[in-house]
């Protein structure tokens, strides 16, 4: 066991020739594994039961709109001439950006052998899977007949129809239920190691044979680990180009039509990059609480979320890059509708959304320069929810900007949502907090394993 | 060791779960087979009819034309069910003033009380429909007629039925099986209605000629059928 030697010390700080522990705290393996499982085996807080309350009930409503919406139809939504997209299919996009986060952390960090996203790999990832499912289900419902959502598998059938493979909707399908399929697997099969440490601190029968069941007999030996580490890699560049050419299908739904402010070569990297954006201002709004109410600041530290804020001033960057570049080839490629379509999101009758939009996304990112910010974890908090609410508006803008006029001036409108696409967002909340919280309660929310492979062997890179 | 870990007669398990695997795996063929079987898509369907007409008779031993009775189906994209009043060319029950025609074949008979009730009220029969498509489908049968598909391709030897059953499923994927391939239910035009007919010679090369002469081009496209 490492030996242990408490003193305070700020991750934030670099030391010259010093790498920063990841790990803080008097924390040898054995507390690191007292720390996390103690979430699932301690008594359940009162709070966790009032916000799994809420959140389910956030959930029930959600699912009650779905019936009424199958009962009743579309219409219940604000989706009218010209603007056949409104809310679900942004809110589509925007929980789907929201799960890139997760597997850029698990996947793509791990290529690049970043030991920091050790702390944080398990919770984006089950944030990456919870996300997923929500965004799923607005394609699903969003299709006006619902029972015939099968079509879309190319399944044989007395029609002898198959479904199109020219559509980027199509694509989704594909992309998504891959997209959902794998990094299940991954992070389920990230975990097993895990749920083998929680089956063995089991007190109860009942969770002795569900971590039992679930950890698939997994006893640590080094063929076993050998394999894990085989396969966890290979995995890990599988779920890499998933990951970028997820988020480009779903761009494509707009940048392979016609319209003017759709039809922009752009939209894959620029989508991509606003997916981790706002995917990892949304693993920091959920880190930042549940790190201090969990009490896993000693794994999840201040240099963690410097570190994730370095990445939201990257990708936001790469976002605001986006915007000007958008408005530049408006102007610079001389096609009437393209400029008004742009100065139409300016300064029409949405612009209101689309300068909500550039502030969160384009302004307040950039105050993670300054380094007070970016270590002082409740102004990190201020900024995401600033960006997360950017990015919600920045799908909206595209989608129902450009729609609402475009080419004809006697087909323009204005979208006004209802109320089930207000509730229906917010239902969607409830459904990702409902499962985000069953994994917090349930499962280990930081991978041990790999947090011991990064600390200081029993002698030897973590704060002793 | 106070761990949880598979026991050795876990092993049993793996043969059956991949059991359940292959069970899964017909499971979905069977649904795919079962959604295409003629028993889902309607094929032996013979509902029973108001009253019990006979093709079986009329076309099968008295060798009425086809289109005697379903005379729109050279013309238009629907062949009529006949009118009562075509019923009655042959079995008119008695007039007004209690007189029957002295031609008339089976006047007083029980079967034919569902015609003379028609004929003397003026309502309709209710026949029952046996090929009955969405009204998505715009079928229409002159379209087929005239090119030479005959009566016996889509609905069998109705020459020999004593109650019309559907023989043919009637589905979509049946409908472009033959508009991709259409020779072998092709003949000339002048021989749609002959149900026994049977070409000399190969079919499929009797249906080419057919095709090449009157210059057939089926479409399967979606606004031929679903407008």
């Amino acid at each position: 066991m490492a030996s242990v030697t408490a003193e305070p010390i700020d991750t934030t700080i670099e030391v010259p020739g010093k790498r920063t522990p990841l790990v803080t705290g008097a924390h040898n393996y054995g507390t690191v594994t007292d720390a996390v499982c103690r979430l699932a085996e301690c008594k359940t807080p009162l709070a966790w039961y009032v916000a799994l309350g809420i959140s389910a009930s956030l959930m029930g409503m959600l699912f009650g709109l779905v019936g009424y919406l199958i009962i009743t139809g579309v219409g219940v939504w604000g989706n009218r001439s010209p603007v056949f997209w409104g809310w679900p299919i942004v809110n589509f996009v925007f929980w789907v950006g929201i799960g890139h986060a997760g597997t850029l952390i698990s996947a793509i960090l791990f290529l690049f052998r970043q030991d920091w996203r050790t702390g944080i790999n398990r919770a984006a990832e089950a944030m990456t899977i919870f996300a997923v499912i929500c965004a799923g289900l607005f394609p699903g419902i969003h299709i006006g007949r619902v029972w015939l959502a099968y079509w879309l598998f190319p399944i044989p059938n007395q029609m002898a129809m198959w479904p199109n493979f020219r559509s980027p909707l199509l694509w989704d399908v594909f992309a998504v239920s891959t997209y959902a399929t794998v990094s299940l697997l991954f992070w389920y099969m990230g975990m097993i190691p895990d749920l083998a440490s929680l089956r063995d601190r089991a007190k109860g029968k009942i969770q002795q044979f569900a971590y039992g069941l679930f950890s698939l007999g997994w006893n640590g030996s080094s063929r076993h680990w050998h394999r894990y580490e085989r396969a966890y890699l290979l995995l890990a560049a599988l779920a890499t180009p998933l990951v970028l050419s997820v988020h480009t299908i779903v761009s494509f739904d707009f940048a392979v039509s016609q319209l003017p402010g759709w039809h922009t070569t752009i939209f894959p990297p620029y989508f991509v990059a606003g997916a981790v954006f706002s995917g990892f201002a949304m693993v920091l709004t959920l880190m930042i609480p549940v790190r201090s109410i969990c009490g896993i600041k000693d794994l999840l530290t201040d240099r963690h979320l410097e570190n994730m804020t370095k990445v939201i001033i990257a990708t936001g960057s790469m976002v605001g890059y986006a915007y000007a570049m958008e408005f530049f080839i408006a102007w610079y490629g001389g096609n009437r509708y393209e400029t008004f379509a742009f100065i139409n999101r300016a300064f029409g009758p949405y612009a209101w959304a689309y300068w909500i939009m550039v502030t969160c996304n384009v302004i307040s990112p950039q105050l993670f320069w300054i380094k007070k910010i970016r270590t002082t974890p409740w102004m990190i908090f201020v900024v995401c929810i600033f960006v997360n609410i950017g990015m919600w508006f920045e799908r909206f803008v595209i989608t129902v900007t450009s729609l609402s006029r475009d080419f004809l001036p006697s087909s323009w409108g204005y979208f006004k949502p209802t109320i089930v696409d207000v509730l229906m967002l917010i239902g969607s909340f409830g459904l990702f907090m409902t499962l985000f919280l069953l994994f917090c309660k349930f499962l280990p929310m930081v991978a041990m394993a790999e947090v011991k492979s990064v600390m200081p062997r029993p002698h030897g890179k973590g704060d002793h | 060791m106070d761990r949880f870990l598979f026991p050795k007669w876990a092993n049993t398990i793996v043969p059956v779960l991949g059991a359940l695997g292959a069970v899964g795996v017909l499971y979905v063929i069977g649904m795919v087979a079962f959604g295409a079987s003629p028993e889902t898509t309607d094929v032996g369907y013979q509902p029973e009819q108001p009253l019990p007409f006979s093709h079986a008779l009329h076309a099968g031993k008295l060798k009425l034309d086809c289109r005697y009775c379903h005379n729109t189906v050279e013309v238009a994209g629907h062949a009529a069910i006949p009118p009562t009043s075509t019923c009655l060319n042959c079995h008119s029950g008695a007039d007004a003033n209690g007189v029957v025609n002295t031609v008339a074949v089976h006047s007083t008979s029980a079967k034919l009380a569902p015609v003379r009730e028609s004929q003397a009220t003026g309502k309709s029969i209710q026949w029952r429909r046996v090929h009955d498509l969405p009204d998505y489908v715009y079928f229409n049968h002159s379209a087929h007629v005239r090119r030479g598909v005959s009566c016996v391709a889509c609905h069998g030897r109705v020459d020999k039925m004593e109650k019309v059953t559907q023989v043919e499923p009637l589905s979509m994927g049946w409908c472009l099986k033959c508009h991709r391939n259409p020779e072998p239910n092709l003949r000339p035009p002048e021989f749609v209605t002959k149900l026994d007919w049977a070409p000399d010679g190969d079919p499929h090369e009797v249906g080419e000629k057919v095709r090449e002469e009157l210059n057939l081009n089926p479409s399967t496209n979606c606004s031929t059928c679903h407008r």
